[in-house]
């Protein structure tokens, strides 16, 4: 029996054809999604990186449920005019506790993966309440709203244990300590040594400039961390990645 | 009815099925489409040799021309870079009073930081240096200035910032809220002050009490006369530039519960050159001292 008898075999049994297509398929999967999860070229462990504080990782929530993402990407490409533009390129550690990342794919405004400590916080209030009083040619909605939605931080404890169930190394301490740490984030008088100590280079001020805790607070914390991280005067970037 | 024969003399070969007597021709792939597939088989074997391609245990096949995208952006700012190094270093090397006079960087910095500008600047002080009048991003384009207008204080500005905590060096000084410090009417007077000294219509009445307010708490920031003092980037208030507005209303929130602009630090984003560049920009938008 020659190999096309053999094949014909297949062709007429439709159940047979569609386990084999499968098969074949299987092996492009696994020969391009399964190197990507040991490959260690493909992990660059980076200084610096470190999981979303209880208060930034409620702001990408806010970032994702207003679809930001939808005009924003946070990917910095590595070509000469990203990088002139937006700062040094992105690294795929940056988004590494990232669930889902918000890399996007398309950039009605501009790239957000370094916007952390480009703007005040007052401009980002400006700026979320009516985007076109300080950027005229702007086509971006308003956001007034956020400053108006307090929020308490009552599901944030919540939150960090989904991530930490997806892999994100938030650790008892940072759980236990996230209502506290949440609240403590936004008042510049309050004891924040732990929150600080927990979350290297977090950023303690109350960002929408008015009393309480509001989801434009938590949005700011966010925007003002993106891209601020990694300390790229120390970074060496490895040539082969 | 199938006994008419369809295959004639010459014919290519079918393929030996029938179908209702319909058989199917075994005609050869054209010649032109099999070369163009056997030459991308070719293509992508050479493709994988060439470039990072095959996955292996610790890390996957370099490829022989050793390609990597770092190292491709790394080379094309170095080139750039270099383009422009002989005419940044003369920058960097220049007195900063200097640069306007020298027809090669007057004219260097007028393009460069045209470009600086309106990448990193335009978002709060406008594409066209104006600022956003009444709230609190200032005008570049005037002769009012709060922290100097002169290019090294433009080149300070620019290269610590204003009131920010990322920058040790930042320009800082900080208005106190008086709304928790003055009585009402000592509010409500001094406002009526800083408007007539504005040549504004103020009530006569409320300015002259205002007027001993005034002195007691604002003048050691805003000087006696109301001039300002750059030091310490306290507004001119005898003018009519406001950077928070210059009504009943604005002005008594701003008494009441001070303002606080801050300006980021631009040291650890741009370079020398370009924070000069920038600096000289500015200072020959009009307003230059």
């Amino acid at each position: 029996m020659g190999i096309l008898d053999k094949h014909k075999v297949l062709e007429k049994n439709a159940t047979l054809l569609l386990v084999f297509s499968f098969l074949v398929v299987t092996v492009g999967g696994i020969v391009e999604i399964a190197p990507l999860f040991y490959l260690e070229n493909t992990i660059e462990e980076v200084e610096g990186v470190r999981p979303y504080s209880p208060l930034e990782l409620t702001g990408r929530d806010v970032y994702i449920r207003e679809g930001c993402y939808v005009c924003h990407s946070q990917m910095i490409r590595p070509m000469r005019d990203e990088v002139e533009r937006y700062g040094h390129y992105s690294l795929a550690a940056e988004s590494m506790y990232d669930h889902p990342f918000q890399w996007g794919s398309k950039r009605t405004g501009p790239d957000l993966a370094r916007v952390g400590g480009r703007y005040s916080d007052e401009w980002h209030v400006d700026h979320l309440r009516d985007p076109q009083s300080v950027v005229p040619e702007s086509v971006m909605p308003k956001y007034g709203f956020l400053e108006d939605k307090l929020i308490e931080g009552e599901y944030v404890q919540d939150l960090m244990k989904t991530h930490a169930l997806v892999g994100v190394p938030y650790t008892d301490e940072m759980i236990e300590n996230a209502a506290a740490d949440f609240k403590v984030q936004v008042d510049p008088w309050g004891d924040y040594d732990g929150l600080v100590e927990r979350y290297p280079g977090a950023q303690v001020r109350n960002f929408d400039g008015q009393p309480g805790i509001s989801e434009a607070d938590a949005l700011i914390a966010y925007l003002q961390m993106l891209g601020t991280l990694v300390d790229f005067s120390t970074f060496e970037p490895v040539a082969s990645r | 009815m199938t006994d008419k024969p369809t295959k004639k003399p010459g014919d290519v070969e079918t393929t030996g099925h029938s179908w209702d007597g319909i058989e199917e021709f075994n005609n050869p792939l054209p010649r032109w489409w099999l070369w163009t597939f056997y030459a991308t088989i070719f293509w992508g074997v050479l493709y994988t040799i060439a470039y990072p391609a095959w996955p292996l245990i610790s890390g996957a096949t370099p490829g022989v021309l050793g390609y990597s995208t770092r190292a491709e952006v790394a080379a094309d700012i170095t080139r750039f870079e270099e383009l422009n190094a002989p005419i940044e270093a003369k920058l960097e090397a220049a007195d900063l009073t200097a640069i306007s006079a020298d027809a090669e960087l007057a004219n260097y910095t007028q393009n460069a930081g045209a470009a600086v500008f309106k990448t990193w600047c335009a978002q709060c002080h406008g594409a066209g240096a104006a600022g956003v009048q009444g709230q609190g991003y200032p005008n570049l384009l005037d002769d009012d200035w709060l922290w100097g207008g002169s290019i090294e204080d433009i080149h300070l500005t620019i290269s610590h910032g204003i009131r920010n905590e990322e920058d040790p060096d930042a320009r800082y000084s900080e208005m106190p809220a008086f709304g928790e410090l003055l009585a009402e009417e000592e509010i409500a007077g001094v406002v009526q002050y800083v408007r007539q000294i504005s040549g504004q219509e103020a009530d006569a009445a409320l300015a002259t009490a205002g007027e001993t307010v005034f002195l007691d708490n604002c003048a050691a920031c805003h000087a006696d006369d109301g001039t300002g003092d750059r030091f310490q980037g306290a507004p001119n208030l005898t003018d009519a530039i406001w950077l928070y507005g210059g009504s009943v209303d604005d002005i008594t929130y701003t008494v009441e519960n001070a303002r606080f602009g801050v300006m980021p630090s631009w040291t650890s984003r741009l370079s020398e050159a370009e924070i000069r560049a920038v600096a000289a920009y500015v200072h020959g938008l009009g307003g230059g001292e």
